[in-house]
């Protein structure tokens, strides 16, 4: 049963504490490259020579001689408007650069977040059928060394092997070189993407399973479980009417929970496999200290892992049938 | 729940039990540890110096891991590198927990005070780990400072919580509620019944923070940000041998990545044996 009370109370508070975080990262992270060591102007000019008139009119524009608090207000009234400046290195604006790229690494994160979760899920569940065997030990024992590897180092194993070795796979790369992009052909799309995911999906297994299969035991060993048992219910089948359905929707959750560390994984993939997506421009951005650009990235992200949790949360307040149930009773 | 695993003794460690074999691990993964630092810390850096003679070696009795395009021997780069995260990781993990310490008690001082340390947590968490290092390094001047920093300064937010949650329920026990009315202070109360508790937990985080610490080390490191190409890290190796990947020189990536997921495994082990037994629960098994 819902009701339109609770939704309204759910989406006020959420909105509030949504944009209290935006204004806090905005202030922080401004305040942070505010006071860092960075010169704007020179992170600019970069290695070219240029007049001291060009240079003073650089200064007024990035506003080297206004107070940081003027600075600030500036900056996040032009963010309000919806302007986030010029990114130093593409020479676009930042809203645009962000854009393109995060297409790109929608995709990848898309891709490796529902191959991970449902590979994840399974193996959880396998591992949680039979535990103790041999098939949950080695399970257990992927899942703990996966934990412990080197993102960027499985992508560069998977690049060696597939790209190098065998030839299968392109070395880098979102599409062919030398194509221009009306050429580029779903296929090529698809067959650049395969390895970045493949890494990507590979390391966002390990805490799905673990997490599935402590689950899935513990439901096992409920009286309800015990009771199918008495009545006859046995293997696969019990697993699946009584285990699945449990276990299911607070994987789902903490799948939804792990954005931020798909981020973070995006952007060690990207930059192995230098595909141009939003975390490789978020790396090019904090080398050359393309400071609007950075911030840009920073304020996505933090959307970003925002609406994953505010999925989760909406997952336990809306959808879990127990939460609706003891809000029924009370 | 019952989550009693029950171990038969069979082979190497029979006539062991589980205590024992609990605390073998602990010691053999401890000693590896610390070899890889001394040795670290006690190579001299003539064994690292170009020799054009030997370049691009593969791996052999000689040369373990092969040599890179200066001929420099890629072991004793690896063991150099792995000393370097391991020392860098020991240091982000002192400052992280300190913070985490004091954070969660203070979040014990009042109400306030927790939804202040709750926010701060949650604030945090709000950014992806890797760009939030990134951004606190630039935000410090970046170079090898910077990252250290960064990496010291955001691993502290889980521990905060374990602690935090501790102090909250042990709050709740009956023996504190008597010490109360027996008219103990709130310091005696703190440091007589509460602290007790939280040692060994914040030992144990201490150490699971690790390994967090040394992959994020090694991620920043390699993105490029941070120490200088001349260090021996292990973000610096692979983010070096990425060039030479085309050409074939596989083991340039392959050992000193594997030597990294090793020891970052030696210190998932030492932590997941430790919390095994000073969790009273499962000590006994």
């Amino acid at each position: 049963m819902l009701d339109t009370e609770k939704i309204a109370s759910f989406a006020g508070k959420k909105i509030l504490r949504l944009v209290s975080l935006l204004a806090v990262v905005c202030f922080v992270s401004f305040m942070l490259i505010q006071y860092s060591p960075i010169d704007p102007v020179r992170a600019y000019i970069g290695e070219m020579t240029v007049s001291e008139e060009h240079k003073a009119k650089l200064e007024e524009y990035w506003g080297v001689n206004t107070p940081p608090q003027e600075k600030f207000l500036n900056w996040a009234g032009n963010i309000l408007k919806g302007d986030f400046g010029v990114s130093l290195i593409y020479r676009t604006p930042v809203v645009d650069v962000i854009k393109e790229r995060s297409i790109a690494s929608f995709v990848l994160m898309a891709t490796s977040w529902l191959f991970s979760g449902v590979l994840g899920f399974i193996l959880g569940i396998v591992a949680g059928m039979n535990k103790g065997a041999w098939v949950d030990r080695a399970i257990k024992t992927y899942c703990y060394v996966l934990a412990a590897t080197p993102t960027f180092w499985l992508a560069l194993v998977l690049l060696m092997v597939f790209s190098v070795s065998l030839g299968w796979f392109p070395i880098g790369l979102s599409v062919p070189i030398g194509v221009t992009a009306d050429n580029v052909t779903f296929f090529d799309q698809v067959w650049h993407l395969i390895l970045p995911a493949l890494t990507l999906s590979l390391l966002g297994v390990a805490q799905i399973a673990m997490f599935t299969r402590e689950k899935l035991i513990e439901v096992l060993s409920s009286d309800y479980v015990l009771f199918a048992k008495a009545r006859g219910e046995k293997g696969l089948d019990l697993v699946l009417r009584h285990g699945i359905r449990n276990v299911a929707l607070p994987a789902i959750t903490l799948q939804f929970l792990g954005f931020s560390e798909l981020f973070g994984g995006a952007v060690l993939v990207e930059q192995v496999f230098s595909y141009p997506g939003i975390g490789q421009a978020a790396v090019a951005a904090g080398l050359r200290s393309d400071v609007p650009l950075l911030l840009g990235i920073v304020i996505f992200s933090a959307i970003f892992v925002f609406s994953g949790n505010l999925i989760a949360d909406i997952i336990y307040e809306f959808v879990d049938p127990r939460i609706k149930q003891q809000e029924a009773t009370v | 729940m019952s989550t009693a695993v029950v171990t038969a003794n069979k082979g190497v460690f029979r006539g062991l039990n589980l205590r024992q074999k609990t605390l073998l691990i602990i010691g053999l993964t401890s000693l590896l540890l610390l070899t890889i630092v001394v040795s670290s810390v006690t190579l001299d850096e003539d064994s690292l110096k170009t020799d054009f003679g030997s370049k691009n070696l593969n791996p052999s009795a000689e040369h373990p891991f092969g040599t890179d395009w200066m001929g420099r021997d890629m072991f004793i780069r690896t063991v150099k590198g792995l000393g370097l995260s391991i020392l860098v990781g020991a240091f982000a993990s002192t400052i992280s927990t300190v913070l985490a310490v004091v954070l969660g008690l203070l979040s014990s001082a009042g109400k306030v005070a927790d939804s202040f340390i709750s926010w701060l947590v949650d604030l945090f968490l709000s950014i992806p780990h890797l760009l939030l290092i990134i951004l606190i390094s630039i935000g410090l001047g970046g170079g090898a400072y910077g990252v250290i920093m960064g990496v010291a300064l955001t691993h502290w937010t889980s521990l905060t919580r374990v602690v935090r949650a501790e102090i909250k329920q042990l709050k709740t026990q009956e023996y504190i509620h008597i010490s109360r009315n027996l008219g103990k202070s709130k310091w005696w109360i703190a440091t007589k019944h509460i602290l007790p508790h939280l040692i060994p937990q914040i030992l144990l985080g201490a150490i699971l923070m690790f390994p967090h610490a040394i992959l994020h080390e090694a991620s920043v490191t390699f993105l490029g940000f941070g120490l200088s190409p001349h260090e021996p890290a292990i973000g610096i190796i692979l983010s070096e041998s990425m060039k030479y990947l085309s050409a074939g020189y596989w083991w340039l990536a392959f050992f000193p990545g594997l030597s990294l997921l090793i020891v970052v495994l030696a210190f998932d082990m030492i932590g997941d044996n430790l919390g095994r037994i000073i969790d009273p629960k499962t000590a006994h098994e």
